[in-house]
C-alpha cells in the first residue's frame, strides 16, 4: 500500500517540476542559449530559475536532516560519492557543450516531448542513445580476454 | 523585470518537486538519473521513476490548462545539430553522474563540492559553445 503512495508522490513530483519549467521558461531554447550568450546580449532571467529551485531544494534538504527517515521509504538515498575525478569534469563539459548546441538539457526535453514536436523527438532519442552509448562502455560483462601468464593465485 | 519573477517562482516550483521527492522517498531527483533509472531500475523503484517522468510529461498540458497559454518554445538548431547535442547530453550527463537538476538544484542544495565542479564546468562549457558558435556564424548569430 506504501509503494503505491511512492509512486503517487513520483507522479506528484514529477508534475509539480514540469509545471516549474513551464512556468520558468527552461523549456524554450532560444531563452537557455540566451542565458548562456556571455558575449552577446545576456539574458540573466533564468538565473533566477537557479536561485529560487537551489533556495527552495536547500531548504528541504534542511529539513530533511531533521527528519529520522523520509515520509514514506526506510531511508534517504543520498549520494556519497566525493570525488573530484576527469569523469566528472569530462562529463559535465560534454553535457554543456551538447546543452549550448540544443539550449535543451535532460528534464526540459523530456518535459517538452508533449508539445515540441519532431525535434524533441530526434533530440530525446539521440541523449537516449547517449545514456545506452555511456552504458555500453562501461558494462561490466565485456568478455575480457586474460593473459595467459596471469594466474588468480598471485593477485 | 518581467521575465525576472515567473523565472523565480518556476525555479522555486522545481525546488519544491526535488523537496518533495527526497522528504516523501528520500530520493534525488536527478532527471537524467530518472531516465536511466526507466531502463535499469526494477521493481516499484522502476514504477517511482515512470511516475515522475509520466509527471514531468503532463507539465506543460497541465500549464497550459492553468494559465491558459502554453509555454513558449522556440527550437532554432537543426536536425543534425539535435542529434550531436543528444548523444552529447546523454553521454555527458551519464559520465558526469548528472545534469542540471541533480547536480544544479539538488546537489548545490546540499553543498556538495563534486556539485558544484560540474555545475560550473557545463555552464562553462555551454557558455562557450554559445560564444564560438557566435564567433563562427556572427551573421546567424546564435540561430541555426
Amino acid at each position: 500500500m506504501i509503494g503505491l503512495w511512492r509512486i503517487l508522490a513520483g507522479l506528484a513530483a514529477g508534475l509539480v517540476f514540469g509545471l516549474g519549467l513551464s512556468l520558468s521558461g527552461m523549456l524554450d531554447p532560444v531563452r537557455v542559449r540566451g542565458f548562456l550568450d556571455v558575449t552577446g546580449p545576456w539574458d540573466p532571467s533564468l538565473m533566477f530559475v537557479l536561485g529560487g529551485a537551489v533556495t527552495v531544494s536547500a531548504l528541504g534538504y534542511l529539513l530533511s536532516r531533521r527528519l529520522p527517515r523520509p515520509v514514506l521509504d526506510e531511508r534517504f538515498q543520498i549520494p556519497t560519492n566525493r570525488r573530484i575525478d576527469p569523469a566528472l569534469v569530462g562529463g559535465s563539459a560534454l553535457f554543456g557543450i551538447g546543452w549550448g548546441l540544443s539550449g535543451f538539457c535532460p528534464g526540459p526535453a523530456v518535459a517538452a516531448l508533449s508539445i515540441g514536436g519532431l525535434p524533441v523527438v530526434v533530440f530525446v532519442l539521440a541523449m537516449l542513445a547517449g545514456m545506452a552509448g555511456h552504458a555500453w562502455t562501461t558494462r561490466t560483462d565485456a568478455v575480457v580476454p586474460e593473459p595467459l601468464s596471469s594466474s588468480k593465485a598471485f593477485r | 523585470m518581467s521575465a525576472f519573477l515567473p523565472a523565480l517562482a518556476g525555479g522555486a516550483l522545481i525546488g519544491l518537486s526535488v523537496a518533495m521527492l527526497l522528504l516523501l522517498n528520500g530520493r534525488i531527483a536527478g532527471i537524467s538519473g530518472l531516465v536511466v533509472g526507466l531502463g535499469t531500475d526494477r521493481g516499484e523503484r522502476r514504477r517511482v521513476d515512470a511516475a515522475f517522468v509520466a509527471g514531468l510529461l503532463f507539465g506543460p498540458p497541465a500549464f497550459a490548462w492553468l494559465a491558459g497559454a502554453w509555454p513558449e518554445m522556440r527550437i532554432v538548431a537543426s536536425l543534425p545539430v539535435l542529434v550531436v547535442a543528444g548523444l552529447l547530453v546523454g553521454f555527458g550527463t551519464r559520465l558526469g553522474s548528472g545534469c542540471t537538476s541533480g547536480h544544479g538544484v539538488a546537489g548545490l542544495a546540499r553543498l556538495s563540492s563534486r556539485s558544484l565542479v560540474a555545475v560550473l564546468t557545463f555552464l562553462a562549457a555551454g557558455m562557450a559553445t554559445v560564444a564560438l558558435m557566435r564567433t563562427l556564424m556572427p551573421t546567424s548569430g546564435v540561430s541555426w
